[in-house]
């Protein structure tokens, strides 16, 4: 990774609800063209890093950069996969239109999407194997389909970053095998993606990159380095591998 | 006056017309926004609303002394205003779940009003009469100028929403990825509220703060069961509560005294029974029949695939069978045979079955996927 470019910046990031610290004074850096889980325990404010270096939370404290800009400079450099689970799926729209959306920011306002957007939107459809279902209300899509739209949508943005909010909850492994492939393929056309993610036995063999996290940052680096016992102890509160052995 | 006889007046009678136009335009636009209230999960905030912009009719008059329709639906529009910027702020400032921070505005600012409504009542002016009719509407009271500011607001709404189609999609869908777009999600959000706003106070003279709430929920509720397409839906909700608003008017119209906002809070009604009744796709009538003919076709297959066991080991799979041999087997009865009979998957010659190459194709197929 020497000499490459830094996609990522976050320095001294502090978000609170309600007096209690979420995220205590995280600094990180991300190289361009990583692989990256986050992971952490439950409340270790995974979810939240990632909401808060996008700006849909506010911090109280701190900065983010990407590729050297303030991030509101550089917004249509970043893709987001929010949680299945945050939005209503029965919602009346169909699978294409999700996807659709994807293609909103680069218009701007007003702007109607027209026949090139729907060129993109039908090959990220395809890209994640979900083309068939384009017309399809979303409520009778699968939770592994509702996922593969969701990171079709990202897809569609054409951007250098993308944040992942948990992609593998709830999903089949057919699914989950397809999304590591289209995070693979990302990686080698040199972006970044960013993930959190639960799963701590498939770390070593999915991410290249990872990033301890529980309120403060623990340790961030590759994984082949840092993705060890002494981490997760530190990050999890207990050994975890005699905790699993047991 | 007779239903039919209103239709034939509607067209000629000028205050029948008028009245007709105002509830048809008031159901039209109330069933857009009503839409995009439901979608948002925000259903209640319609009922608050009606009930905010209580005590600014009654302090309009207090302050004005008159009793002009625009001025007193001007302070209904800035009380109702801040009742939803105070909702939206106990939401956001507090611990408070959004259902109880719309329960306390609504009662709050009901109480006020009421409360300033028989201050009003006692005081000695002969002008104060008419303020209550706010509570429950009063349709008959419309005029033409009335209707036309109706009609200038739908007009306005509609070019607002065609423009902001797509961000208004979006930010009901999901706000938090619109927000990672770079759209300004407040601004979105504060025009869709504003024009609820204004929808629920042009609606107050018709049919009141009590009912309003329903002109917004019930077209939206209805049109939701037919249709999977936010465009569609719109539209529908929009034809709906016009509807509502002219039958309403019509029903209300032919028979003495009926006051016509509750007639057409029911005619909503009648529309939101129907859809959830008889709507091909979520209604409860052909889920109802969905479901029986599934186990129908469940039991159906179960008895041949029970059949296919047997006739598996037999060199000739059109070999009769007893039919005796079935009673063994739970769930059969004469008439499964008959359907499947009538499927062509068997043959039945006097006390014996056998299966066709149809049936025993379709056994085989039947849990293959």
């Amino acid at each position: 990774m020497e000499g490459s470019k830094i996609a990522v910046q976050v320095d001294d990031l502090t978000v609170a609800y309600n007096y209690k610290p979420v995220l205590w004074d995280i600094d990180l850096t991300i190289p361009e063209g990583v692989l990256m889980a986050i992971v952490g325990p439950n409340g270790a404010g995974k979810s939240t890093l990632i909401k808060a270096i996008l700006g849909i939370i506010d911090p109280i404290a701190g900065s983010v950069a990407i590729y050297n800009e303030p991030y509101e400079k550089q917004r249509k450099k970043v893709a987001y996969v929010p949680q299945k689970g945050s939005v209503d799926w029965d919602f009346p729209t169909t699978a294409l239109d999700v996807v659709m959306m994807g293609t909103y920011g680069k218009l701007g306002w007003i702007k109607r999407p027209g026949k090139k957007e729907k060129k993109a939107a039908l090959e990220a459809l395809e890209k994640v194997g979900m083309l068939s279902f384009k017309g399809r209300q979303i409520s009778q899509l699968s939770g592994g389909q509702q996922q593969r739209v969701f990171l079709a949508r990202a897809l569609v943005q054409d951007a250098a970053i993308y944040f992942m909010d948990e992609p593998f909850q709830g999903v089949d492994a057919t699914t989950e095998i397809a999304i590591i492939n289209i995070l693979k393929e990302l990686r080698k056309a040199n972006k970044t993606v960013i993930v959190v993610h639960h799963d701590l036995q498939t770390v070593p063999e999915y991410f290249d990159w990872v990033t301890f996290l529980n309120v403060k940052k623990i340790a961030t680096g590759p994984v082949k380095d840092i993705f060890n016992d002494d981490n997760l102890t530190k990050t999890y509160g207990i050994n975890y591998k005699v905790a699993v052995n047991q | 006056m007779e239903i039919t006889e209103y239709f034939t007046l509607v067209f000629t009678d000028y205050t029948l017309r008028t009245i007709t136009l105002g509830t048809a335009i008031l159901g039209a636009i109330c069933g857009m926004l009503g839409s995009f209230a439901v979608l948002r999960k925000q259903s209640l905030l319609g009922d608050a609303i009606s009930h905010a912009a209580l005590p600014g009719i009654a302090l309009a008059f207090l302050i004005t002394g008159t009793k002009d329709t625009n001025l007193l639906l001007i302070g209904a529009l800035i009380s109702g205003l801040i009742g939803t910027f105070w909702i939206r702020g106990m939401i956001t400032k507090t611990h408070l779940k959004s259902d109880t921070a719309l329960g306390l505005i609504l009662s709050l600012f009901f109480g006020f009003g009421m409360l300033l409504l028989s201050f009003i009542q006692k005081q000695p002016n002969a002008n104060q009469a008419g303020l209550d009719k706010y509570l429950f509407g009063q349709a008959a009271t419309l005029v033409q100028k009335d209707v036309t500011l109706m009609a200038i607001v739908t007009g306005i709404c509609l070019v607002v929403i065609l423009l902001f189609w797509k961000e208004f999609k979006m930010l009901l869908f999901d706000a938090d990825y619109t927000k990672t777009l770079g759209f300004n999600t407040r601004f979105i959000d504060v025009l869709i509220t504003f024009f609820i706003v204004l929808a629920i106070v042009l609606g107050l003279q018709t049919v009141g703060v009590v009912l309003m709430s329903a002109m917004l929920l019930a077209p939206a509720a209805a049109a939701r069961q037919w249709t999977n397409k936010l465009s569609v839906m719109l539209v529908l909700a929009a034809l709906f509560g016009a509807f509502s608003g002219v039958f309403g008017t019509a029903i209300s119209a032919s028979q003495n005294n009926l006051s016509t906002g509750p007639v057409i809070v029911l005619v909503a009604a009648v529309f939101v029974l129907v859809s959830f009744i008889f709507s091909p796709e979520r209604g409860i009538l052909f889920k109802q029949i969905r479901f029986w003919k599934n186990r129908r076709d469940l039991q159906l297959q179960k008895t041949l695939q029970f059949m296919f066991d047997i006739v598996r080991d037999h060199p000739d799979i059109s070999h009769p069978h007893a039919i005796k041999i079935l009673n063994n087997f739970q769930g059969y009865t004469k008439n499964t045979l008959k359907k499947m009979e009538e499927k062509n998957w068997v043959q039945v010659k006097g006390m014996k079955w056998s299966l066709t190459q149809e049936g025993y194709h379709a056994a085989e197929n039947l849990y293959k996927q």
